[in-house]
């Protein structure tokens, strides 16, 4: 007896063994349909692994028996959370492969509501992030800025959600005119008031910054293994953004600054998206400005775009030319492209493979989120069962898009 | 931009002659279709190599040819976070193929390899954990292969006799709906309602 062998003193009740539990598919702080199953040694993760599929709808298999334009509102319903970055990416595709110019107040427009879906976006993720952390507050003043901008999306297209207002070609129509000045006088309420208050609330709260300080750490290594886009990557220093190093709509015209973290972990993800809020703000403030000296068509006009209604209540041929666009739809030339945009989740691509018809060959949906989540075994491993909550929040992960 | 991905392209081509099988630059993006016995070789080369450094996999993805002799194409999309540039690899491979597995170099592989598996049935050789992802437990079939119906073969429903969901073979109550909008003087391939006898009176 040396006095290490403590087995027999154990009767078989107290040996230890790692327990499993599982973390969802219905808990709140899975953000959508997410099964966990974790394997914990105490209140130590050993493993991570996500279920996920709950929410599988099929979305390419469906895309492949209807045309380009009926296809346009399954991306809305990817990431619902920020709607029109999504269908961005698909009119993107779309008008690469048929060579078709957008005008340039249909561009603007485009990369106004962009920005405010980035705003809708980075609202609800830092809210519930915190609600997860075990702070209220946050969330109901959030949701109070997302309902004034769910406004001005359906004063632009007429749905709060759905919009289905990028079309291939442009934008479906024009803005009315009272919007743009609406929207500039929201955008410097929510800098010197909602932004105030949520940085007083939350950025040196204590209990906010124990929660997530050093919490989820992701480095340089980490982000090229797992392949992380958007703020995943700059929350560790990375300065890599889509809109300024590949860019595209009219991007390369505005003056916005990237943020970038320091540590890569969860506290600096928070700040970069607190951060990118404000700069998205001073976008739509450059946008507004751009319009209003812009007047023109929000289309262009041409095979893949309805005619006017003017037109078509005097020409036989553009009111041929409607019906058969909105039954038969337009076709794309034959090729395969891939077009990313940077979604406020990250890197949201759409793979598009045309035969010449009048329906997509196939669709591939390359969603931010699905990469991201693929890392939380890795991530969350060596971490307390209270931080796999504050994890699932900073990488901002919706279901719509991730099992599509 | 297409000149630099035309000059990546030769560059590619005179380094590893015996991975690129042919290459071109359509819509300023760079296209390079690889065999797949080289396809690990030719991915670590371009993951290392200075002048490409392709360090983020963007995507896999299948598509089904069903007319081919190699039926699918296993689609790679890489970027390069440094040299800011992209690069697309095709591997065309025979249903019965198998494709080498990207999981050691690139653990990011691992769900995009699952999902090309559960959705095109391709099998990857050395994955370490080839589940089916995005289906539900126990599915059969693959749904994005063109063979398979937008249906599906199986319905869900909660039974209330039996107090538990059960799994039925579909039965619509009303044909699926899915329209040919094609234009009959483009590409109509089918016979049109009364032109059949045209060629009874011939």
């Amino acid at each position: 007896m040396d006095g290490s062998n403590f087995d027999d003193a154990l009767t078989g009740e107290q040996k230890i063994r790692n327990f499993n539990i599982n973390f969802g598919p219905q808990h709140p702080a899975a953000h959508g349909v997410l099964r966990l199953v974790l394997e914990l040694d105490g209140e130590v993760v050993e493993r991570c692994d996500p279920h996920i599929g709950l929410l599988h709808r099929g979305t390419e298999k469906l895309m492949e028996s209807r045309t380009y334009l009926q296809n346009l509102p399954y991306f809305d319903r990817l990431d619902y959370v920020a709607p029109m970055n999504q269908e961005h990416a698909w009119c993107l595709a779309i008008e690469k492969l048929t060579g078709v110019e957008v005008p340039r107040r249909a561009s603007l427009i485009r990369v106004l509501f962009c920005e405010i879906g980035r705003v809708l976006n980075h609202l609800l993720n830092i809210t519930t992030q915190a609600l997860d952390v075990g702070a209220l507050t946050p969330p109901l003043w959030g949701f109070e800025e997302r309902e004034q901008l769910m406004i001005f999306y359906e004063r632009a297209c007429g749905a709060r959600l759905h919009a289905a207002y990028f079309r291939p070609g442009g934008v479906h129509q024009d803005l009315p005119p009272e919007l743009l000045d609406d929207i500039e006088e929201w955008a410097h309420k929510f800098m010197s008031g909602f932004m105030v208050d949520i940085d007083g609330l939350l950025t040196e709260n204590r209990i906010f910054k124990q929660r997530n300080a050093d919490i989820g750490i992701v480095t340089e290594e980490d982000i090229l293994n797992y392949g992380f886009s958007g703020v995943m990557v700059r929350g560790s220093g990375l300065a890599w953004d889509l809109r300024r190093s590949q860019p595209y709509e009219c991007y390369d015209e505005f003056d916005f600054q990237i943020p970038v973290g320091k540590n890569g972990d969860c506290y600096d993800r928070y700040l970069v998206r607190m951060e990118e809020m404000r700069q998205s703000i001073s976008i739509i403030k450059q946008a507004i400005g751009k319009l209003r000296d812009c007047p023109g068509d929000v289309l262009a006009r041409g095979k893949i775009t309805p005619p006017s209604r003017t037109d078509m209540k005097t020409s036989m041929e553009a009111l041929i030319h409607h019906f058969k666009l909105y039954t038969e739809g337009f076709h794309v030339p034959e090729g395969e492209v891939y077009c990313a945009v940077e979604a406020p989740k990250g890197e949201f691509g759409v793979y598009l493979v045309a035969d010449g018809s009048n329906k997509p060959y196939r669709c591939k949906i390359r969603a931010p989120g699905f990469l991201h989540l693929q890392a939380m075994d890795y991530i969350s491993k060596g971490h307390q069962l209270a931080d796999v909550a504050a994890i699932i929040g900073t990488m901002d992960v919706v279901f719509g898009e991730i099992d599509r | 931009m297409s000149e630099a991905m035309t000059e990546l392209g030769t560059y590619l081509e005179a380094k590893r002659p015996d991975c690129v099988l042919a290459w071109d630059v359509t819509h300023g993006e760079l296209n390079v279709d690889v065999a797949p016995a080289s396809l690990t070789g030719f991915v670590e080369f371009i993951t290392s190599d200075s002048t490409c450094r392709f360090s983020s996999l963007v995507d896999i993805t299948g598509v089904d040819y069903p007319g081919r002799a190699k039926r699918f194409d296993v689609v790679y999309h890489f970027l390069s976070m440094y040299q800011n540039h992209r690069i697309r690899l095709r591997v065309s491979i025979r249903e019965d193929q198998i494709v080498p597995s990207l999981v050691d170099i690139h653990p990011s592989a691992n769900w995009f390899e699952r999902e090309v598996f559960d959705m095109f049935g391709i099998l990857f050789s050395g994955h370490p954990d080839l589940r089916r992802i995005l289906t539900d437990y126990g599915f059969r079939g693959y749904p994005l292969r063109k063979d398979f119906p937008t249906t599906g073969y199986t319905e869900v429903r909660y039974d209330e006799a039996e107090k538990r969901v059960v799994y039925e073979p579909v039965s619509l109550v009303q044909e699926y709906r899915q329209f040919d909008f094609m234009s009959p003087w483009e590409g109509a391939e089918y016979i049109l309602p009364g032109d059949e006898k045209e060629a009874e009176a011939k």
